[in-house]
């Protein structure tokens, strides 16, 4: 297990950087998290990043970018323009969660 | 055992990777299972940051074409992966039937249908072209082509587009 601290608390991650455990992550986590790669957070990427979370917790896996429009209600287009290149992977990072694993 | 790091790693997203990645995949057959495919692979590209075009030729017109888009169908004749007893593959109704079940399959995990998929890859910025020859053969016009398509384009077109490029033929 690899720990790194952020905020000036502990938090367990991969060798890429993404949080291990996601119960470690809160919204100012995310502000920081954001700022690593490059994101000044607005409410629009808070609350795609608030239903990213609540749909990890009810079907166990991060969402993808389809899930995101079809569920979350944030379309393609908005995605790429919050997190612009890698939309699905940048979201996943900043709300602590693993990478998505679908293919769609 | 745990590790305690001085530096917190931060993924490496590339972004201003020095040679950036760019796809072109070209479609050219018109059936269902042969759809998926490229689109599938267009979009993975897409949400990693690759430039990627979709190059319509041949049987694949009907992935774009208006008319068809919407209906392609899949038949179990002369696919020996689908298990099925030769004898029953060609019985009146089976590619109806195959089409429909394959269909509901797709839907099931929320993968969209061929319009759908076309409108989020362009969503995306992917790229649609459509193959000259192919539409002088079939006299098909682009206003009979999905609206997205950004043009008819000529073999020599294409290879100037797909400079650099890794390319899949599907």
């Amino acid at each position: 297990m690899t720990v790194a601290t952020i905020q000036g608390r502990d938090v367990h991650v991969d060798v890429e950087g993404f949080l291990t455990d996601p119960t470690e992550w809160d919204e100012s986590l995310a502000e920081t998290l954001a700022a690593n790669i490059g994101i000044d957070l607005t409410d629009r990427h808070r609350s795609a990043i608030r239903f990213a979370r609540a749909d990890f917790e009810s079907v166990g896996e991060t969402p993808t970018l389809r899930r995101m429009a079809t569920a979350g209600g944030v379309t393609t287009k908005e995605m790429f323009e919050l997190f612009p290149k890698k939309p699905a992977k940048k979201l996943a990072y900043v709300a602590g969660l693993p990478k998505p694993v679908g293919c769609v | 055992m745990t590790t305690y790091l001085q530096e917190t790693p931060v993924p490496a997203f590339d972004d201003e990777a020095a040679r950036p990645r760019k796809l072109c995949i070209i479609c050219s057959k018109g059936s269902l299972d042969m759809a998926y495919p490229g689109l599938v692979l267009t979009n993975a590209a897409l949400g990693e940051g690759v430039e990627t075009h979709l190059f319509f030729t041949f049987w694949g017109f009907d992935i774009i074409n208006k008319d068809t888009m919407a209906h392609l169908k899949f038949t179990p004749v002369g696919n020996p992966a689908t298990h099925m007893p030769p004898s029953l593959m060609g019985l009146p109704g089976m590619t109806a039937f195959a089409t429909h079940m394959m269909k509901k399959q797709i839907e099931g995990i929320d993968v969209p249908d061929v319009p759908e998929f076309l409108e989020m890859i362009t969503d995306a910025g992917g790229h649609l072209w459509a193959c000259r020859m192919s539409a002088d053969m079939m006299h098909i016009g682009q206003d009979q082509l999905y609206n997205r398509v950004e043009a008819i384009i000529s073999a020599a077109d294409f290879i100037e587009i797909s400079e650099g490029a890794q390319i899949i033929f599907v």
